[in-house]
């Protein structure tokens, strides 16, 4: 089956799942067949969460089979490299550089990489590293992170960047029409950061 | 979540599995719905209380929640009531009664098992009650088949009067996908018709019933051969045809695209016939079922040679990565491998909320020692792990009390100086610790009882329940009176506490002076989940690095919004070397509860001034 496989992580509370389910919508308005899953546990206290979308003409099994997924986006940098294996041999990563320590880490019981995106290309994948975190907090709001991340993917999807943006425009029209212009500025941001660190990397 | 009411006839929509359940219980005619939260099964219910024209509750505990269906459906009225699978151990006692008497209304049961075991405590397959109890079994795969089973399991309950099970799991539940909806056809209640030889099982009524119940099983076994959710997909790679059912046909079909398959959606009882016909026209058969099995003992014992967990597990999801090397193996091919193996990540578990009241609790059980502390199911089951490791036991909903009374009882010689404790919330409590604490009052335990009021089911997000004195609607509803339900039990009005979990002081003294009692205490603290409408966030705290002494006290409370951001070896005029840790505050995170304010030796926190700039503790 020719399906679109997007792995989708981060981490509770980080708006993985709803990022996802935007995406979706920007699939159905194309026509696909999709399925979207979580694995998500607990996931509103703060653990691991991954989110799958496939679509295509058919869409069967709702899992991305580890090796295949087309696209990682990460949310946070330790998680980009818990699940860049998902990935395609040479996949892309599409990275927040912005790292959320968790408690265990505090507390001295285990240790955060030392540097998740070197830890990655080393593994054959390619990654574009940039800061949501600090994107959305110049917009503004933090909470704008997952519209900064859906823009940095806009370029690498198998259809134009336009109807993302119009399925995430559509999304907060219905629900927040205040916040359809940061939203646009947002995935505006999003788009431009990916491009400058593809830009980087072609340099470096 | 959002409501997929308004959504027109035709539609197609992105629905989960437990919102197409949802939307097909609707467009069934159902004028009752009962439920008690358990993740995966709990927005069953949450999207119906969404729906016009039908009665739904939060139900005390999922036994509950069964019998106020069968109600309904004796009275003729088509009802519905879902849960998660270890909610049908606590519905059992009615339901294997009810497979008796049958039903006049459509009666759904719909049983989420968490396959892969994403928030529960076991993974038991609630395949075995259709079995136990002689009732059908609906397996949908996905949405839409999950409103389409829903559909059909209604038709077929009213043409039996059966009750029927509809066995979801995790990944049907929250997999999102499209499913084609319809319009609600109104079934109007019939009536309740008095027929004590019906409805009042007593040896003599029971033993008329029984028969009935084998005669059913015939019938219900050609419905099963004739039902086309039992169908058969040709295939030319005839090396092993596959029978499976649930989201693992999904599975199968993309693992092995070619391969015949028969797929079972009313999978209970088996078709036989058709399964023997299948059989016959393949090299070797393969049965992909989650988790335990079930279709392929009953197809052994009926001669169909089978395949099936001689080569795949017992547990877990069975997707591609499972399958494909196991049927590779078994057609002695080579077996694929992972090109890229998984990095290693520290683990990142769900943590419990900032500012969280449980966090003063088990803030203040690390303090203490010699204590046994029996725990129960919820947020607060967090409270085993670090930095409190503050449970001893955790099994099922309710269980703190008897455990902590048979740790009492039970004791060794060892341990005759042990204090044992039992920690529930309130939710847990109202569904199945009431009776326990009767338990240990009327035989006189020596036990102190935690009751962590946090007016919401908070693990499940927040539902409303007896104890917040709000219903499935939010609208107002009789609130519980714990401290004077507590009384009523018998526990004596100087052993009942109410104290507010973010003053450490008073709940340490408060639980050190009742463990030293040899009775029964009750400790309730009554401060509001963080998660809901009653908790009042207040000016956030922060850190004077200055002031830090790098002691870590503050780092016991646990809240994930204190962060250690240098650590530095140290010598103690002991001589003793000491690990200091220096901390900050997420002061974007922070909510101002205070808790960690008072371990803090130094004084280095301290409440931001209003309208000072909170951040986020940034690190690259």
């Amino acid at each position: 089956m020719d399906c679109t496989n997007i792995l989708v992580v981060g981490i509770g509370g980080q708006g993985v799942m709803t990022a996802t389910e935007i995406l979706a919508e920007a699939a159905i308005a194309l026509g696909h067949d999709v399925k979207k899953t979580e694995v998500a546990g607990m996931a509103q206290r703060g653990g691991v969460v991954s989110s799958h979308l496939r679509f295509g003409p058919k869409v069967l099994s709702p899992q991305i089979t580890a090796g295949s997924a087309d696209l990682l986006l990460a949310f946070e940098a330790a998680e980009a490299l818990r699940w860049c294996h998902f990935l395609r041999p040479g996949g892309l990563v599409l990275m927040n550089t912005a790292r959320l320590v968790p408690p265990v880490v505090n507390i001295g019981l285990y240790d955060y990489p030392a540097d998740p995106a070197a830890e990655i290309r080393a593994r054959g994948y390619e990654v574009h590293g940039f800061d949501a975190m600090d994107l959305a907090m110049a917009l503004g709001d933090v909470r704008l992170g997952n519209t900064v991340m859906l823009g940095a993917l806009g370029d690498h999807l198998p259809f134009p960047a336009e109807v993302l943006l119009e399925a995430i425009v559509k999304r907060f029209a219905a629900r927040k029409p205040l916040l359809v212009e940061l939203n646009r500025k947002a995935f505006a941001a999003g788009r431009a950061a990916d491009a400058a660190a593809a830009h980087d990397k072609a340099g470096a | 979540m959002a409501a997929v009411m308004p959504a027109p006839a035709q539609s197609r929509l992105l629905l989960s599995g437990n919102e197409a359940v949802a939307r097909a219980v609707w467009e069934s005619g159902v004028r009752v719905a009962a439920a008690y939260p358990g993740t995966p099964s709990t927005e069953m219910l949450e999207a119906l209380s969404t729906y016009p024209d039908l009665y739904a509750e939060w139900s005390v505990n999922e036994k509950v929640s069964l019998e106020v269906a069968i109600g309904a459906a004796y009275a003729g009225s088509r009802a519905f009531c879902c849960m998660k699978h270890v909610g049908l151990n606590v519905a059992s006692d009615a339901l294997m009664t009810l497979t008796l008497t049958g039903v006049v209304g459509g009666l759904v049961i719909a049983v989420a098992d968490d396959v892969g075991l994403s928030s529960s405590q076991n993974e038991q397959d609630s395949r075995y009650w259709g079995r136990f109890g002689h009732l059908p079994i609906f397996e949908p795969a996905d949405s839409q088949e999950a409103y389409d089973m829903t559909k059909a399991a209604y038709a077929l309950s009213e043409r039996h009067q059966v009750p029927v099970l509809l066995r979801l799991t995790t990944r049907v539940c929250h997999v999102k996908a499209l499913a084609v909806v319809g319009e609600r056809v109104a079934h109007a209640a019939t009536g309740f018709k008095k027929d004590p030889a019906r409805w009042v099982m007593t040896p003599a009524g029971a033993s008329k019933r029984i028969p009935l119940m084998f005669e059913r099983d015939k019938a219900l076994r050609a419905e099963s051969e004739a039902s086309p959710f039992n169908f058969a997909e040709a295939g030319t790679d005839l090396r092993v045809g596959f029978v499976t059912s649930g989201p693992a046909a999904m599975h199968v079909r993309e693992a092995f695209p070619n391969a015949p398959m028969l797929k079972l959606g009313l999978s209970c009882p088996l078709p036989l016939e058709k399964l023997r016909a299948f059989a016959a026209g393949v090299e070797r058969l393969v049965v992909v079922e989650e988790t335990e099995p079930l279709i392929e003992t009953e197809l052994k014992a009926s001669g169909i040679a089978c395949h099936g967990k001689d080569i795949l597990p017992t547990m877990g999801e069975l997707a591609p990565p499972v399958l494909l090397p196991a049927v590779a193996g078994l057609l002695g091919e080579p077996v694929p491998e992972n090109l890229v193996p998984a990095a290693k990540v520290f683990p990142r578990p769900p943590t419990m909320c900032v500012a969280c009241p449980h966090l003063g609790v088990y803030y203040t059980l690390a303090q203490i020692k010699n204590l046994f502390i029996a725990g129960d199911i919820g947020c607060y089951t967090l409270g085993a792990g670090h930095p409190w490791n503050a449970l001893d036991t955790t099994i099922s909903m309710g269980a703190s009390m008897g455990i902590a009374m048979g740790l009492d009882k039970g004791r060794s010689d060892a341990d005759k100086d042990k204090r044992v404790l039992a920690v529930i919330g309130d939710s847990t409590f109202m569904h199945m610790g009431m009776q326990g604490l009767l338990d240990i009052v009327y035989n006189r335990g020596n036990v102190t009882v935690l009751i962590l009021d946090n007016r919401a089911v908070g693990m499940t997000g927040g539902q409303n329940n007896p104890g917040n004195g709000r219903d499935i609607h939010g609208g107002e509803a009789p609130r519980v009176h714990f401290a004077k339900l507590v009384e009523s039990l018998g526990v004596k009005p100087d052993r009942i506490h109410v104290v507010d979990p973010y003053k450490l002081p008073v709940l340490f003294k408060t639980i050190r002076d009742e463990i030293k009692i040899p009775e029964v205490s009750v400790i309730i603290t009554d401060q509001p989940c963080v998660l809901v409408d009653d908790y009042k966030k207040q000016r956030p705290y922060k850190v004077e690095d200055a002031k830090c002494t790098g002691c870590g006290n503050c780092v016991d409370v646990g809240c994930p919004a204190i962060h250690v951001m240098r650590r530095e070896k140290a010598v103690k005029p002991s001589g003793k070397e000491v690990e200091l840790q220096f901390v900050n505050i997420e002061t974007a995170a922070c909510t101002g509860c205070g808790l960690c304010v008072q371990p803090c030796a130094p004084e280095a926190i301290v409440r931001m001034a209003a309208g000072e700039q909170v951040s986020i503790l940034k690190r690259h």
